[in-house]
């Protein structure tokens, strides 16, 4: 087997090296009543080539192919990735490489999370940025725990009902066992969050939003932060889609004090929701208090400048119970991919894309409200909005569907009410034409 | 040295993104558009971040050297004890990244996506057969998010039972991630050392355990290398006052086909499946910790599940008693593919021969240093070896100073300094990938840097000299950090 | 690492078991970490301290100290409200590595003013430190 090299030989040689005979001598000391009695029923052994094989069936399995255009976004979008990023970031140094703990021989791994914070950091308008947590919904759940521990006597946050049911459930599993309560904050309206509810709240550590929202809504940032800065507490701005601040203020610039979020729009593909990227960054004065890997810049010996994991007394491996997180591994060659892509694009493509992401929106958003679809959110949307069909979308969504095109995400079963509602996202993937497809299907 | 792989070659220098580039360049192609400009409310606009612009050439140019300071797997030898750092097949970065897998969207019907939704299933399953668990999740995004859903289904579990329990008994051996994933549950960890002979000593758990404990957390085979030979009664006591045993399943490359972690007594179990399974490290990720359990407590389990109802896979998210959602979908779906292709790659008999060799692997070099390095426990080992620094302690070598010149000959330096209970801890894990050769030729630079220590021991302190960069200060790192340019 | 005979250990301080030292100046008690403790932790890069008015009790942990690769907590030796704290620790920790007994950490009003005598004198502490 090629990924075991030793040969029979090999083995006599280095079992009359230890002293046995066989195997069973090696593993004599397992006792009996512990042992995997019988053979792992696994299917047979495969070649490269049945592998391929195999695995062709698997995709044959799939109703939706490359070839379809798929106008859904809710946590997870489609964008062109350029080739030059899965040509470098395979590169087997950066791959197979562990954490840089040996920073000598990983200095192509330290100054590339060192670029990628500092790219987060200015993207998200925050001081700091760490080396990225799981996704955009855990990174919440850290986030809301960590404006616990800044808010040290209070017990409660709060998390507005425009966030990802995806990140709301996660953050419900984190808090579930703690001491800690979970409000959330209704919608108004026009799509975005009702803070009204805040003024009479004296407990509340930390208060979060989305934004754009799960509704592609982009909320009064600094309104919200001021609301919330006003009853002492902090602002925890998040995002599924970085995208937006090409165009839209930064989270940071805002007021946010910790922002995180989803930052697979850059560079990652779909791939059936993962891996993903936390990005996670805050106001300096927290930064003790930030869970995740940290790399800082200093010198070495020579005076040459270098780069090295640092503020590790705040992780498990050290501080284990009073750690600020649990977190060990993290989203690693992710985080150097999205910060190949930021660099990519540069501050001028990133603009630019963002824009043509919001152009393209709006187009397929008039023209879906000029067959008699009502937009559901008066509020600015960024690349995602929601549509309320007059009657039932699903037939016209099949007849899409044969035609190579998603149409939009259902809401009703993660908001019961919102009958005939559906989230629509557009990006640079998909062209007019498209668009015009759906509009005149719709229209029949 | 006579022996040692490392050599030295042209180092180039790369500066960092924003020291480079023109306003202007562009790095990528962004389409025109072909939809007229909507209006925009101005208000809501910033400037956009202040990145640089780049060119293609210089982007590539930039990774393709950071990548050059790099050492991976595919480098040279990696014997990080508790990192399994074996082999990752090329053949699963292609399924993992091809189109078809790449391109799909996580909130799509099920009817859509049966491809991606069997190899969730299949995996599940494997995973139950190899551990001898019975039910799985495999959405836990890293060993530690593994390790938290585990400590999320003790708590759910005994709150089912009317009873919060506060505590958890935690051995002095085990990973920092296990007490701090207790601790994210309210457990307080009970320590509890290590025996002799370095494994759990039956008496302290009987006095130990109690009806205030929610159980053990218990790595096995144990960080130190050695099985816990007496898990059952351990486990036998834990049950008896109604606790649970969690196992930490980080060093399951010792095992496989070998143990079953159910006879064993354990009721909860994460893997790693970038450590026994052949995904990459990425350079600090992305894992994946699946959590594996008895029947008992499959209802707690985190959702959603994948099922199969004779024809057709769903995803079942209507489960009343689940711990709830983990990750935003499916945890790191990219990895599972690569997990997915290296079990039908190797199939039950190379799995077992994986453990063997891995173990064979870790005992020949075991028998071969200890005459050199102390070795903290003269017992056999499993997949890994644990040494220290005692002998060198005379000529003032530290385990860091072994380590570093290590690197200067051509290796990844072992695990230092953990486990705790080890001072000045060296742990060797050389996986079951490393031909004979590559053994024979560590051990033998091993023994070159052992006589170093004596002979000439500044060769150690001042190493590494043939990297980009030789010893940092860590000091000014975290007096004054500068974690942003 | 120092030799016990290289330590630098005042005969007009008191020292505790965990490692810290106090000093009697007038009502208050100021306290700090040994040089055995500095040397032992080595390069102090942080110092978390105690909110001025907070009372503690003996025993009772006040703040920690940190190293690149660890964490030490830090207990006060008599138990006292803080009146105050040094606060040239925060930009510069490494005072308490240059000069231990200089370098203070905490200031305290001793809830009794009899209770630094039962800690333990020079001679007593150097036992302790033959002992480990």
């Amino acid at each position: 087997m090629r990924y075991l090299p030793h040969t029979d030989a090999d083995i006599k040689t280095m079992f009359d090296a230890i002293g046995v005979k066989d195997f069973a001598d090696i593993f004599s000391n397992i006792p009996e009543n512990c042992r995997y009695d019988r053979e792992m029923n696994l299917p047979e052994p495969k070649t490269e080539w049945e592998l391929n094989t195999y695995m062709a069936g698997i995709r044959a399995m799939m109703e939706v192919t490359p070839d379809h255009t798929v106008l859904i976004g809710a946590g997870r979008y489609q964008h062109h990735i350029p080739s030059t990023i899965p040509a470098l970031m395979s590169r087997s140094e950066f791959l197979t490489a562990y954490t840089p703990y040996q920073p000598e021989m990983a200095q192509g791994t330290l100054q590339g999370l060192f670029e990628y914070q500092t790219l987060t950091a200015r993207l998200l308008g925050v001081d700091v940025a760490n080396a990225s947590m799981y996704d955009g919904a855990s990174g919440l759940a850290e986030a809301l725990l960590m404006g616990i521990r800044i808010g040290r006597k209070k017990k409660r946050v709060a998390v507005s009902g425009a966030i990802h049911p995806h990140y709301r459930a996660v953050v419900d599993t984190y808090f579930k066992p703690t001491e800690f309560e979970v409000v959330e904050l209704p919608l108004l309206e026009d799509g975005t969050t009702d803070l009204s509810s805040l003024r009479d709240e004296d407990d509340l550590a930390a208060v979060a939003l989305q934004s754009p929202n799960f509704f592609g809504v982009v909320e009064d940032l600094e309104a919200a932060s001021a609301a919330i800065h006003d009853i002492d507490a902090l602002c925890v701005a998040c995002f599924s889609e970085p995208l937006a601040f090409g165009l839209m203020k930064s989270p940071g610039s805002c007021g946010a004090d910790i922002v995180c979020g989803e930052g697979q729009s850059f560079g990652m593909p779909p791939s059936f929701g993962g891996p993903g990227l936390g990005m996670f960054g805050c106001r300096d004065k927290f930064v003790r208090n930030m869970p995740g890997r940290l790399v800082g810049e200093t010198t070495d010996l020579d005076g040459k400048r270098g780069f090295v994991l640092t503020l590790s007394t705040r992780e498990q491996h050290i501080r284990r119970e009073k750690a600020t997180s649990n977190i060990c591994s993290n989203q690693g060659i992710c985080t150097l991919t999205a910060a190949m892509y930021m660099a990519s694009l540069g501050g001028s493509g990133l603009r630019k894309l963002a824009r043509l992401n919001y152009d393209k929106a709006e187009y397929l958003k008039q023209g879906l409200q000029e067959t008699g679809a009502a937009c559901s959110f008066s509020a600015p949307t960024f690349n995602e909005f929601v549509v309320e069909f007059g009657g039932d979308f699903e037939p016209a969504r099949k007849r899409l569907m044969e035609q190579g095109i998603v149409a939009g995400l259902a809401l009703e079963p993660y908001y019961p009410g919102f009958k005939n509602r559906y989230l629509f996202c557009v990006t640079e993937t998909a062209s007019r034409e498209i668009m015009d497809t759906v509009i005149s299907e719709v229209a029949k | 040295m006579k022996n040692a792989p490392g050599r030295s070659g042209l180092i180039m220098d790369e500066p960092l993104l924003w020291e480079k580039g023109k306003v202007g360049r562009n790095g990528m192609s962004v389409s025109a558009s072909d939809v007229p400009s909507a209006a925009l409310d101005e208000q809501l606009c910033g400037a956009g971040p202040d990145f640089p612009d780049l060119s293609e050439v210089e982007i590539v140019r930039h990774y393709t050297r950071l990548s050059q300071w790099n050492f991976g797997v595919d480098t040279g030898m990696y014997p990080l004890g508790s990192c399994t750092m074996k082999y990752n097949p090329k053949i699963n970065e292609k399924h993992a990244g091809s189109e078809a897998i790449a391109t799909v969207h996580p909130m799509l019907d099920d009817e859509y996506c049966q491809g991606t939704l069997k190899i969730i299933y299949d995996l599940q399953n494997y995973l139950a057969e190899i551990t001898g668990l019975d039910a799985v999740s495999v959405q836990p995004a890293a060993g530690a998010h593994g390790e938290l859903a585990g400590m999320l289904i003790f708590e759910a579990y005994h709150q089912a039972r009317g009873k919060k329990r506060t505590k958890i008994l935690m051995p002095d051996t085990a990973h920092g991630t296990n007490p701090a994933s207790a601790a994210l549950c309210g457990y307080k960890p009970v320590p509890v050392k290590s025996g002799e002979r370095g494994i759990l000593d039956v008496e302290q758990i009987r006095e130990l355990m109690d009806d205030e404990t929610a159980g053990i957390m218990v790595t096995n085979p144990n960080t130190l290398g050695l099985f816990e030979e007496n898990i059952r009664e351990v486990a036998d006591i834990v049950h008896g006052k109604g606790g649970l045993v969690y196992g930490d399943g980080a060093n399951m490359n010792a095992v496989m086909g070998i143990v079953d972690m159910k006879k064993c007594g354990v009721d909860v179990l994460h893997l790693n499946l970038h450590k026994t399974f052949s995904t990459p490290h990425g350079g600090g990720g992305p894992g994946a910790g699946p959590v594996c359990v008895v029947e008992e407590l499959a209802p707690y389990l985190p959702s959603p599940l994948v099922e199969f109802d004779g024809t057709a896979y769903r995803l079942e998210a209507a489960r009343p008693e689940s711990v709830g959602r983990m990750h935003c979908f499916h945890g790191n779906f990219g990895v599972l593919v690569r997990a997915l292709c290296y079990i039908l790659t190797m199939g039950a008999e190379n799995l077992k021969k994986a453990s063997q060799y891995a173990v064979l692997n870790a005992s020949y070099i075991k028998v071969k240093l200890k005459d050199h390095l102390h070795l903290a426990y003269d017992r056999p080992c499993m997949h890994e070896a644990v040494f220290s620094d005692k002998k060198q302690q005379e000529f003032k070598v530290s385990t860091l100073d072994i380590a570093k010149r290590l690197m200067d000959s051509g290796y990844h330096p072992p695990t230092i300094y953990f486990p705790l209970v080890v001072p000045g801890a060296i742990m060797i894990e050389p996986t079951e990938t490393e031909t004979l050769e590559d053994l024979d030729t560590f051990i033998a630079v091993v023994k070159e840097i052992v006589a170093e220590a004596q002979s000439d021991p500044d060769l150690l302190r001042n190493a590494p000299q043939r990297f980009k960069v030789k010893r940092l200060d860590e000091t000014a790192a975290a007096r004054k950090p500068c974690l942003c340019g | 690492m120092k030799d016990i005979q290289e330590l630098n250990l005042p005969a007009d301080i008191r020292y505790s078991n965990d490692h810290e030292w106090a000093k009697l100046e007038g009502d208050t008690v100021k306290v700090g970490i040994s040089d055995y403790a500095q040397d032992a932790l080595g390069d102090i890069v942080f110092v978390e301290l105690p909110e001025v008015g907070d009372t503690l009790g003996a025993g009772d942990e006040f703040g920690t100290l940190e190293s690149v690769k660890a964490v030490s907590e830090l207990y006060l030796p008599i138990g006292g409200e803080i009146v105050a704290v040094n606060s040239e620790l925060e930009d510069s920790p490494e005072l308490i590595n240059q000069d231990p007994y200089g370098g203070w950490i905490i200031e305290i009003k001793p809830d009794d003013s009899g209770d630094i005598d039962k800690l333990l004198d020079r001679e007593a502490y150097l036992e302790l430190l033959k002992a480990e």
